[in-house]
């Protein structure tokens, strides 16, 4: 079953026929997602690789039954595309754009959970379910089908830890890429939570960063609520405070969000915490 | 971005929140006639983006002209924990009785504005939120419907703010808001927002900064950005697409994605500080890894005197490794690195990026699999050089 995604959902792709939107939309294809279609507005009537395209995603959800929709559009436009889909019905909606105004998601954070839909990122790489569907940007080549969640902040960081599990033989059940900025749609918990409840998923890694404290409230989760071992690594032990590493949301303010508190509350917590990542197939072992 | 004082106040009194009706000068001559034409007490302020000026010195009361020319003379020029002052803002002195902090912010964890309050102002809020956490008065805004005339109410009262001082605050606080929000500001903090002897509220310091993803519908204030104490170094990897953030330490870091970037800092760090070896930078290449923007990298890296290693750790997952690897030797040749490489190529096409290294033969470029290797022998080429 997995958790998010599956060969079962029918995804759509808002921005299908720009350039990134297009490029991924096909990968994701090639790896067996049902893409049922993708939105344009002024595009409507038009097909991509034998799929529609859509002015809307009223009319594209009415049209394909889709549950799942890609957000890949650029950041002036995709709080109003992610409203969008909300608003149409989607349940789960998955946003690679970076670079979106805080103020701009704050809204969008409400929106969504008020009309009870899920959001994902924004500025992820998305979801993949190794051998049934992948929703956004991670290669296929850095998951193979196993029991392990993986849910992370990073992009590429994730793809080396799942590449180094996979050369270990070690199998993904789904992995989740949250997003780097400050206000995101789901929260750590909110993933931590599903795998403890997903019969597929029997241990996990969770690979955080410095900045902010959702690495905090997880180990306060992993320690009260959960009973599948967590293996984790933090980034940016090495980062100077103040100073803001790439990612909008890594940085370490006033002591508060360093690689150190998080370590430690999630050593407190019982998870193993590797203190390089390519440790962390063997503390799943 | 950040402003300084001068712009974070000029923004409010746009907002109709009362400030010290100061000017900004550059040379002692200007504070002067400033301070000439204000009369009375002056107050000369150093701009710089740094916290604790007022210790450092960078903040003087005159009580005439010339003290306030003689103060200026001081200030601008000097070194504050680094920076310089090249500007000072001139305020007429205010009869402060008591001082109130009041900030609007982003709470990233809630997902919405955060309205922070205090009757101890002054302190920075850190330290107050150490000492006395109780004393500051919390309350988040539904980023839908705005602030609400009731938790106006709701924050004066809960504060102990006197009743006589209620409809002022009211109409600074919803100005501070105003301004945050149509500023797409991160935080903006009036500390101290003073109560005077004639029992006025007045906004004496103030703090503001913008989100740089919203700078694009923010002309007027893209305009106020202060890039003078950004180094060169910095600058021109923003202005190339780069995220760079110069370290003290020997090994310069390339990376394809900011997490990795800082995950491989870390192992330079882990592998290296048993003989004070560590990261020289953060470098986020971003997505593509093109032999241009490796160029610039590189370039941008070895700008740094302290750099004795290059570590250069590219995961190709939709970026081919074998066109990384053909960029990086085109960038080699352009820039020609008197300092050792190491090279690590992971992901899609790994095997036959690191043929096209092993193929070029370069004496200064190590290769590497993983990681840990990557980081070790970075940390041996500059240990073999100390």
């Amino acid at each position: 079953m997995a958790i998010l995604i599956d060969k079962d959902s029918k995804v759509l792709v808002q921005g299908i026929t720009g350039r990134q939107g297009g490029f991924h939309a096909r990968l994701m294809m090639e790896y067996g997602t049902d893409v049922v279609g993708g939105v344009t507005p002024g595009k409507g009537g038009e097909w991509f690789e034998g799929k529609p395209v859509f002015d809307t995603m009223r009319k594209a959800v009415e049209t394909t039954n889709a549950d799942v929709s890609l957000v890949t559009v650029p950041a002036r436009f995709a709080p109003d595309a992610i409203i969008e889909a909300a608003d149409a019905g989607i349940q789960l909606i998955i946003g690679l754009t970076e670079h979106i105004p805080v103020a701009d998601m704050m809204k969008v954070v409400s929106f969504c959970a008020r009309r009870g839909a899920r959001l994902i990122g924004p500025n992820c790489p998305g979801v993949i379910t190794p051998g049934q569907a992948k929703v956004g940007i991670i290669p296929a080549m850095v998951a193979i089908p196993g029991n392990v969640g993986v849910v992370s902040k990073s992009g590429t960081l994730t793809y080396e830890v799942g590449f180094a599990m996979k050369n270990k033989g070690i199998g993904i059940s789904t992995m989740v890429g949250i997003g780097g900025d400050p206000v995101i749609g789901t929260t750590f918990v909110e993933v931590l939570e599903m795998f403890e409840n997903d019969p597929e998923t029997e241990k996990v890694a969770l690979l955080g960063e410095i900045g902010g404290s959702a690495e905090i409230a997880a180990a306060d989760y992993i320690k009260n609520s959960m009973t599948k071992p967590v293996a984790a690594f933090i980034a940016g032990r090495s980062a100077p405070p103040g100073k803001r590493m790439g990612h909008a949301g890594a940085i370490v303010d006033g002591g508060e969000g360093s690689a150190e508190e998080k370590i430690q509350a999630l050593a407190a917590a019982g998870a193993r915490v590797a203190a390089n990542p390519e440790e962390i197939p063997d503390l799943l072992s | 971005m950040k402003l300084h004082e001068y712009q974070s106040k000029f923004l409010f009194r746009e907002y109709g929140i009362p400030i010290p009706e100061g000017k900004v000068a550059a040379t002692a001559d200007e504070v002067y006639q400033i301070a000439l034409e204000t009369g009375g007490a002056v107050v000369v302020k150093a701009q710089v983006h740094v916290g604790g000026r007022g210790k450092a010195g960078g903040v003087k009361v005159a009580r005439s002209a010339a003290e306030a020319k003689l103060y200026a003379e001081q200030i601008l020029g000097m070194d504050i924990k680094g920076l310089k002052v090249e500007k000072v803002l001139v305020d007429p002195g205010a009869d402060i009785q008591k001082e109130i902090y009041l900030a609007v912010t982003n709470d990233r964890s809630a997902g919405k504005p955060l309205i922070m309050t205090s009757m101890e102002g002054g302190m920075d809020i850190e330290e107050l939120n150490r000492q006395r956490p109780e004393a500051i008065i919390r309350e988040h805004i539904d980023p839908l419907m705005g602030l609400q005339n009731y938790q106006m109410t709701y924050i004066a009262s809960a504060m102990g703010l006197p009743r006589g001082l209620w409809r002022q605050f009211g109409r600074i606080l919803r100005g501070l808001y105003q301004c945050y929000r149509q500023s797409d500001a991160e935080l903006a903090e009036i500390n101290p927002l003073a109560i005077t002897a004639a029992d006025d509220l007045l906004a004496v310091d103030g703090k503001v900064i913008i989100d740089d993803n919203a700078l694009y519908r923010q002309p007027g204030l893209a305009e106020d950005r202060d890039a003078s104490h950004e180094p060169a170094s910095e600058r021109q990897a923003r202005e190339a697409g780069i995220t760079y953030i110069k370290l003290d330490g020997q090994i310069g870091c390339m990376v394809n994605g900011a997490g990795l970037a800082m995950t491989t800092m870390d192992m330079t760090r882990l592998y290296g500080e048993a003989n004070g070896i560590g990261p020289a930078n953060f470098l986020d290449i971003g997505g593509g890894a093109t032999p241009q923007q490796v160029t610039v990298a590189l370039r941008i890296i070895l700008s740094d005197a302290n750099v004795k290693c290059v570590l250069l750790n590219i995961f190709g997952g939709i970026t081919r490794c074998d066109e990384v690897a053909k960029g990086i030797l085109t960038a080699y040749n352009e820039v020609r690195p008197n300092v050792p490489m190491v090279i690590r190529l992971q992901g899609t096409n790994a095997a036959a990026g690191n043929q096209i290294i092993n193929d070029a033969d370069i004496p200064n470029i190590i290769s590497a699999e993983t990681l840990t290797e990557a980081a070790q022998r970075a940390v041996a080429a500059v240990k073999e050089q100390a």
